[in-house]
Order: structure tokens, then C-alpha cells, then sequence
């Protein structure tokens, strides 16, 4: 208290008022340039931001029909709806392939492996190597390998491994840094109980980075619902829902690129665009919301 | 179950492995039919008449690139700058969303809007299609600026709070002290960033090949139509066979070098700057221990 009555300005030590600030930049007119320019890119850069998603929901979301969500897919209806339920079953064919092996993969890297090991730095180069592949590349080689070499066609199944293997670098990424993230006080206690290295990680150390996790499979679930070039060419652009494994079965993604690319609807495209930008935004809310979780857990 | 656990970490190095093997595997025997110089360096793309030329295309991808990075880099520096170091923490918690946002649309998406805004924009401005390298540069700068944006921000972030005071005891204004110590200290990792974007940009398909006119030919200005590596291979692919479809896995196979040689840099970028990083911090623990000595002395 006395020290806060000897210091008159207390809370305003070490800020400037926006008075000083201007006088200062008036004396130097390179300061002022640059301060001019960082402005205006920020300005520039959140206003492309508003603009892209304001432009796509306005004129996509007045083009949503009943129409669009009818069973069947006709090029008079578009019907959004088998796209829709196809991306729902890639999102959890393909987590069920990627999550375990991601985990389990961070788990070895964080838990097991010694540091200084020559086969993790070989793994952290791969999975590095492997997240910087364009899609494209992923496209070819699901179409190579699945869809000729195996003899599968054009196939639901050669899309969930193709993406399997897009999305793994992200999950061994992300539940590393959870991983890490669980102080090693955890682990002590743990084993100062009495429990063994399995039941620690499993009973201690996953719970406590299951948000980091999770955050990390929201992500990759945004990855897979915007995929669209790794898909055409080893899941295809059929329009039914898939009943079997070996059925074609275009994606939500891949069926705006087949509107646009034949030049079915545009009104249609618009109200897919909206339909995926919606689905962006809510995942990278929950995933916000998950990672905040996650730090204030570990904190 | 350690050697499941270590069985799974290992299926990331298969797939690299297996993605090399298949895709060198599948695009050597066009390359070794049409010959490498001629597929590389070959000026005309005319499957039904057996040309496979793919120098158009490779130089198609490069302009497109830097036309991106010309867009795109300063942008995405001068926002993080803004993020970094002017940003009141009130707009902060909406803007950061905001990029992280940008960065997860789809690139179907990207090209829808590209199609539907900037190529009648283009037109209208320049005259032409609308479709070609500047189009392509403009959406693809924007696409890129999320991973500069953020790579350069947390580079910004990571220096120690000393530089930008001491810049700024010695009598530099604020902006001063940003652009000429803090920028130059953080170059590694906004450089890394950079060459992030990079790879990015010529990877990017779906966006590229709605707006870039995919005209595999020398482009004459900067609103003239190009083709690009991956255009080339999305557009064909899907009724392409016999060495036509070979030298399409070829074209991936070029484009994966280039991605392997940029990612190559990145690493070896990021790791001199984590090296950099760790030489700092050990330096600063050796100062504090040397001033807690100094201190124990005096009170002694």
C-alpha cells in the first residue's frame, strides 16, 4: 500500500500514452512508414479473413434447400446429403486406422524410447517429411498402390488408408506435444504408488493429456473433411451412399469440386462452400476450446 | 507392448519408405521412354501426339510460387509483426482465431471464392480471362499467410524480451527497435516459415487448377495462363493410360523432389535455429550462475 502512494502512476509505468506515442513517431518518418505499414497489412490481412467468410456464408447459406438433403443425388436436386454421410463414414473409418497407430507412436517417442535414440531422430525426420507432403502426391500414390497395384478401383476403402496415412503425422504431433505437456511429477507419483510403466501411462499420463489429444484429432478431422485432391483420385466421386468398403464414394469436398469441375449448379457449390466453412468453423472452435483445456490442466 | 508401441511409431517411416518406392518406381519407366532431358526440358505437352514435355509446367509452378511469395511473405511478416508486438490482447483473442480459421478452409473453398471474386476482378482490371499467374499469385499468397503468420509470430516470440528493450534504452523508437533487432534476430525462423509457405504454394491443387487457365504453355506476362506440376496431374489423371498416365506419375515425381529438396532446407533451417536457440539459453544460465557466484561473494 505505502509503496503504491509513493508512486503516483504505478499501473502506467512502462506504458505510453497514445499522445507520446504519436510525438514519437512524428519525430522519425521511417518509424511512421513502417508503423503505417504493419497497420495496414493487419488491416489488409483480417480484412481478406472477414471478407472470405462473410462473401461464402451470405451467398451460400440463402442457397441451402430441403432439396439438397434428399436421399438420393439427381443432377436436378444436387443433393448434398450422400456426400455428407460418406464424409462421415471416411472421418471414422479413417480416425479408427489413425488415432490408435498416432497414439501409440507418441507414446513410444515420449514415453519408451531413450533420448539420444538414432531410429526417433529417423521417426521425427519421417513424420516431419511425411506432414510436408503435398496431397496431391498422397492422390497419386493411394491411386498407385490401392487402387491399381491392389486392383481395389476407385474405392472407399483406398481414400481411408490414402488419408490414414495424410493424417497420422498430425495425431503423432500433437499427442507428442500432450504428451510432453503432462509434468513429470505425474509420472513420479505414479510409480512411487506402486504402478508399472503400462499402467502410468495408460491410468496417469493419457487422461491427463486426453485434451491435447482430442484437440489433435479435431484437427485431423478438419484435414479429412477438406481433403479433396488426395480423394478424387483413390475414393472417387460417387455420388451414393457407400454401402460397402468398395464402393466409390465421393467426399463432401470432392463432390463441390465435381459441381464446379462439370459445371452442375453453382448455387449448389455456394451452399457447399457455406456447409464446409461452417464445418471449419466449429471444429476450430471445439479444437480452441480443447487446447485451452489442455493448458490450463498442465499449468 | 513396447514393441507394439514401437511397431506403430515405425509405420511412419514405412510410409515414407513406400511412398518414395512407388512413386520413383511408377514414374521411372516414362521418364526412361521419353527420355529425362526431353521430359524435363521438353517445351510441348501433347499426349495424343506422344510429346511429354514438362518444362512449361515446372516453370508454371516456379512463377506461380514467387508470385505467391511476392504476395504473400511481406503480408504475413508485417501481420505478424502486428500480432507480435501492437496487437491489444482484446483484438488479439479474435485475430489469432481468425488466421488459425484461414488456415483451416478447405482448398476447394479457396478456389471457389478465387473463382467466383478474384478472377471477374482480374478481368475486369486487366483485361484477358481473368485466369492466370496473378490470380493464381493473389490466392495463393493468401493461402500461404497463415503458416507465415504463424511461424514468424512464435519466432517473434521466442526471442528474449532483452533485445527489443536494450534496442530500445539506447534510444530507438519502438519500430526501430522491431525491424532492426528484433526481425534480424528471428531471421532463421521467419525464414523457416517461408520456405514453409513455399512448399505449400507448390503443392496447392485444387485452388490452383480452377483459377490458373491451365494452358500448358510459356506464360508471356503476368495475366497470361499457366499450368502448373500438380494442375497437370489432377486435370488428366482421370482418363490417362499406357505412358500418357506414366508420365503423369512422372510430373508427381518431379514435384515430389522439389517438396523433398524444400523440406530438406526447412529442417536443416529449423534445426541451426534451435541450435542457435539452445547455444543462448545455455550462455544465459552460464551468465545467471557467474552473478549468483558474484552475489554469494559480496554478501560474504
Amino acid at each position: 500500500m505505502k509503496v503504491r502512494a509513493q508512486i503516483p502512476n504505478y499501473a502506467t509505468i512502462n506504458k505510453r500514452t497514445l499522445a507520446s506515442r504519436w510525438r514519437s513517431l512524428v519525430k522519425s518518418p521511417l518509424s511512421l512508414i513502417l508503423f503505417c505499414l504493419v497497420v495496414l497489412s493487419a488491416v489488409i490481412a483480417a480484412g481478406m479473413i472477414l471478407f472470405i467468410i462473410a462473401y461464402i456464408l451470405v451467398m451460400g447459406l440463402p442457397s441451402l434447400s430441403l432439396e439438397m438433403f434428399s436421399w438420393k443425388f439427381t443432377t436436378e436436386n444436387c443433393s448434398m446429403l450422400p456426400a455428407l454421410i460418406n464424409t462421415l463414414i471416411m472421418i471414422a473409418a479413417t480416425l479408427i486406422i489413425a488415432v490408435p497407430i498416432g497414439i501409440f507412436s507418441a507414446i513410444y517417442l515420449v514415453e519408451y524410447a531413450k533420448k539420444g535414440n538414432r531410429l526417433v531422430s529417423l521417426i521425427r525426420l519421417t513424420t516431419e517429411t511425411l506432414s510436408g507432403i503435398p496431397s496431391i502426391i498422397f492422390g497419386l500414390f493411394g491411386n498407385i498402390l490401392f487402387v491399381e497395384a491392389f486392383g481395389w478401383r476407385y474405392s472407399l476403402l483406398a481414400g481411408i488408408l490414402t488419408l490414414a496415412i495424410m493424417v497420422l503425422p498430425l495425431i503423432i504431433r500433437t499427442t507428442e506435444e500432450a504428451l510432453l505437456s503432462v509434468p513429470d511429477l505425474y509420472r513420479e507419483g505414479s510409480f512411487g504408488l506402486g504402478a508399472g510403466k503400462l499402467r502410468t501411462v495408460f491410468r496417469i499420463v493419457l487422461p491427463s493429456a486426453a485434451p491435447g489429444i482430442l484437440a489433435g484429432i479435431v484437427l485431423a478431422i478438419g484435414r479429412i473433411v477438406g481433403e479433396s485432391a488426395a480423394l478424387v483420385f483413390t475414393s472417387g466421386s460417387g455420388t451414393r451412399i457407400a454401402t460397402s468398403p468398395m464402393d466409390s464414394a465421393g467426399t463432401l469436398s470432392v463432390f463441390m469440386y465435381m459441381l464446379m469441375d462439370e459445371g452442375l449448379s453453382m448455387d449448389a457449390a455456394y451452399a457447399v462452400a457455406a456447409v464446409l466453412l461452417v464445418f471449419v468453423f466449429v471444429i476450430n472452435i471445439i479444437s480452441g476450446l480443447l487446447t485451452r483445456r489442455m493448458e490450463k490442466k498442465t499449468r | 507392448m513396447k514393441v507394439l508401441f514401437l511397431l506403430c511409431a515405425c509405420i511412419s517411416i514405412l510410409s515414407v519408405v513406400v511412398i518414395c518406392i512407388f512413386l520413383f518406381a511408377g514414374g521411372f519407366p516414362a521418364i526412361t521412354e521419353i527420355g529425362f532431358f526431353e521430359f524435363l526440358f521438353g517445351t510441348t505437352w501433347r499426349p495424343t501426339a506422344g510429346q511429354y514435355g514438362i518444362l512449361t509446367m515446372i516453370v508454371g509452378s516456379i512463377y506461380v510460387t514467387a508470385g505467391a511469395i511476392i504476395v504473400g511473405v511481406p503480408l504475413g511478416i508485417l501481420a505478424a509483426v502486428f500480432l507480435a508486438y501492437y496487437c491489444p490482447p482484446a483484438l488479439y483473442r479474435i485475430l489469432k482465431p481468425a488466421v488459425e480459421l484461414l488456415a483451416g478452409i478447405p482448398s476447394i473453398v479457396y478456389g471457389f471464392f478465387a473463382l467466383v471474386v478474384i478472377v471477374p476482378a482480374v478481368r475486369g482490371l486487366f483485361g484477358g480471362s481473368g485466369m492466370g499467374i496473378l490470380t493464381a499469385s493473389l490466392l495463393l499468397g493468401l493461402m500461404i499467410l497463415p503458416t507465415i503468420v504463424g511461424v514468424s509470430e512464435s519466432a517473434l516470440r521466442a526471442l528474449p524480451k532483452s533485445y527489443y528493450e536494450g534496442a530500445l534504452a539506447l534510444g530507438a523508437t519502438h519500430e526501430k527497435s522491431i525491424f532492426f533487432t528484433c526481425i534480424p534476430a528471428a531471421k532463421s525462423g521467419i525464414f523457416a516459415g517461408v520456405i514453409l509457405g513455399v512448399g505449400r504454394a507448390i503443392g496447392e491443387t485444387m485452388a490452383v487448377v480452377m483459377i490458373a487457365g491451365n494452358s500448358p504453355i510459356f506464360p508471356s506476362s503476368v495475366i497470361s495462363q499457366v499450368r502448373t506440376l500438380t494442375a497437370n496431374v489432377i486435370m488428366e489423371m482421370g482418363y490417362a493410360t499406357g505412358l500418357h498416365k506414366e508420365a503423369l506419375i512422372a510430373t508427381g515425381t518431379v514435384l515430389f523432389v522439389f517438396i523433398m529438396i524444400i523440406n530438406i532446407s526447412f529442417s536443416l533451417l529449423k534445426n541451426s535455429a534451435d541450435r542457435k536457440e539452445r547455444r543462448k539459453k545455455k550462455k544465459e544460465r552460464k551468465q545467471m550462475k557467474v552473478h549468483a557466484v558474484k552475489k554469494g561473494g559480496d554478501a560474504a
